[in-house]
């Protein structure tokens, strides 16, 4: 197979996608997430059912929404329905495999930020927030992630825990949840620009797969803590011709997301 | 008994200074046309409810209409902030902007309690998170039938709601297909319902199809016929949301004087909706027309006599 040049985005987003692979009912975050689970309903996951949190399930959009409540989300979808019934019949009544977010901050353990950086009351920058990711964190069976990573962004302390992922490790995090009644078993899986990470028995980020292109001191000098390495640590396969091919020319023509 | 006004009348009879306005709808049906003329008319320190403040919220707080914000998401989707919003919160500029967050789930469950006359929605969220620190209305309640402890949210009741749709009757009996947001959760919690429609339609329409009723004229107070009202958000099957115009507000609304160029251009410049959408043009509005058609197939409901 000829090599074709790819970005650093299209990347994240392809390796994003197949983790997707053998899932059946995904809660699609805003942004990234759009992108990546769209491109998994495309190539490795067929089967996939979409659910939007604007209310539409099963959703075969013929084009890539910019926003999670476009029209074309609905025609075609299996069903339409209120929030209400969607947050509370679908997601907390427990129908959801995959809730896949993004995330402004994220810690070591996979708690998340998209609040606030800086105080609460007086924010240095005031990001979106929730939306539905905090219930999504808590009540989809696992947690997907997409972001890109930077000193910035994956950070030893976030400044907000936005959604909770596995606390202060995996023990403390199994006990609350068994005390609490979640449904989820928190976050499973991050994927960025540089690398894909799993979570350890300790609770805790692991790099799994290096992107091809960046080097390890590149992707340590892009965070804030030192992450704990699979040895051997593989190269993520390249994009395929046809993987890169969908994201150009199906589904983000103008580049809105994978510039 | 007819509901039918215009949109100057029905929002200076309903709409005081100091409300609860939700202007719902989730990205479809936001009734942008009632936020303009609440601008005009100079309406102020209202507390504004949505799940997505959106473009609607951000120039409504540009204009000086609002003091608090009631909120889940805070952002332009697919695209970024909302850069008035932001300058009120992180630098107080013009002045500061009151916030009371939840998440989605906890705004649609308030509405819900609204609209069902109870003190509170219980919801598995929120579970190890800041926000009920950042919001003490969010509080934890022990269930009564066991040891089992979830979150609670008030009631949300907005003095006026306002919902846009594609028809209704005369007397608001609403019709809407699509995307329906907590549109039906925040009328029925609302002390005061303005439906806005594409379309006004004989009552005979309506009773051809009652599954498709989503807001009776029972709780209406005034039915607005406002073509194109949402733009630019959409209308299910009628016209598609503006992408464009979301894209060209983030770089109007990051400069505060381009923000009140854009008002005094587009909302005080223009006597409603019919001025606006002249000014918008033909072109823009087909090039905003779906490419095609999708029917539903139509059901038999029966005759039983």
């Amino acid at each position: 197979m000829s090599e074709v040049a790819f970005s650093a985005s299209e990347m994240m987003i392809v390796a994003a996608a197949r983790e997707l692979a053998g899932q059946r009912v995904c809660f699609v975050g805003v942004g990234l997430p759009n992108i990546a689970v769209n491109l998994a309903r495309l190539t490795v996951a067929p089967d996939l059912e979409l659910v939007y949190e604007s209310g539409a399930f099963g959703a075969k959009p013929a084009r890539l929404p910019l926003s999670i409540g476009d029209p074309c989300i609905v025609t075609g979808a299996t069903a339409v329905v209120p929030m209400v019934e969607l947050f509370a019949y679908y997601l907390q009544g427990g129908l959801v495999d995959v809730g896949f977010l993004g995330a402004a901050q994220i810690d070591r353990f996979g708690n998340i930020n998209s609040t606030v950086i800086g105080p609460y009351q007086h924010p240095k920058t005031r990001l979106p927030g929730s939306g539905g990711a905090c219930e999504i964190a808590i009540n989809a069976r696992q947690v997907f992630v997409i972001m890109r990573q930077s000193k910035r962004s994956f950070v030893e302390k976030i400044d907000f825990r936005t959604s909770p992922g596995n606390l202060g490790g995996a023990e403390s995090a199994a006990r609350t949840r068994r005390e609490e009644s979640w449904l989820g078993s928190g976050p499973s899986v991050v994927v960025t620009d540089m690398g894909i990470y799993h979570f350890d028995d300790a609770g805790e980020m692991r790099l799994d797969s290096i992107h091809p292109g960046v080097t390890l001191d590149q992707l340590r000098e892009s965070m804030g803590w030192a992450p704990n390495t699979a040895e051997p640590l593989p190269v993520t396969p390249a994009p395929t011709a046809e993987e890169l091919r969908l994201i150009r020319e199906e589904l983000d023509p103008d580049g809105a997301y994978a510039k | 008994m007819s509901k039918v006004a215009s949109m100057r009348d029905a929002v200076a009879a309903l709409i005081h200074d100091g409300d609860v306005v939700a202007i719902e709808g989730f990205t479809h049906l936001i009734c942008f046309a009632a936020g303009h003329e609440i601008v005009r008319q100079r309406k102020r320190d209202l507390t504004l409810a949505r799940l997505t403040p959106d473009l609607i919220y951000d120039q409504m707080v540009a204009a000086g209409a609002a003091r608090k914000l009631v909120f889940s998401w805070l952002g332009n989707p697919g695209v970024g902030g909302l850069h008035a919003i932001r300058r009120r919160v992180e630098n107080a500029d013009p002045a500061p902007l009151e916030l009371e967050e939840y998440s989605h789930f906890g705004m649609v469950g308030r509405y819900a309690a609204g609209a069902s006359n109870l003190p509170f929605y219980p919801l598995r969220s929120y579970f190890e998170s800041d926000l009920p620190k950042a919001n003490p209305l969010i509080r934890p309640i022990r269930s009564p039938y066991g040891d089992e402890t979830v979150y609670a949210v008030p009631p949300l009741k907005p003095d006026v709601t306002i919902v846009h749709a594609q028809r209704a009757d005369a007397e608001g009996n609403a019709q809407m297909w699509g995307l329906l947001g907590c549109q039906k959760e925040a009328a029925f919690a609302a002390d005061r319902v303005v439906v806005v429609v594409e379309e006004l339609v004989d009552e005979a329409v309506i009773r051809a199809d009652p599954n498709r009723t989503v807001i009776p004229g029972l709780i209406v107070d005034a039915v607005v016929v406002e073509p194109w009202g949402a733009h630019p958000s959409y209308v299910q099957g009628a016209y598609d949301r503006d992408n464009r115009f979301y894209l060209e507000w983030d770089a109007i609304s990051r400069d505060a004087a381009a923000t009140q160029a854009w008002l005094d251009e587009w909302v005080y410049g223009v006597a409603g909706r019919a001025e606006y959408m002249d000014k918008l043009g033909a072109e823009r509005m087909a090039e905003l027309r779906p490419s095609g058609s999708a029917p539903s197939g139509s059901v038999d409901y029966g005759v039983y006599e």
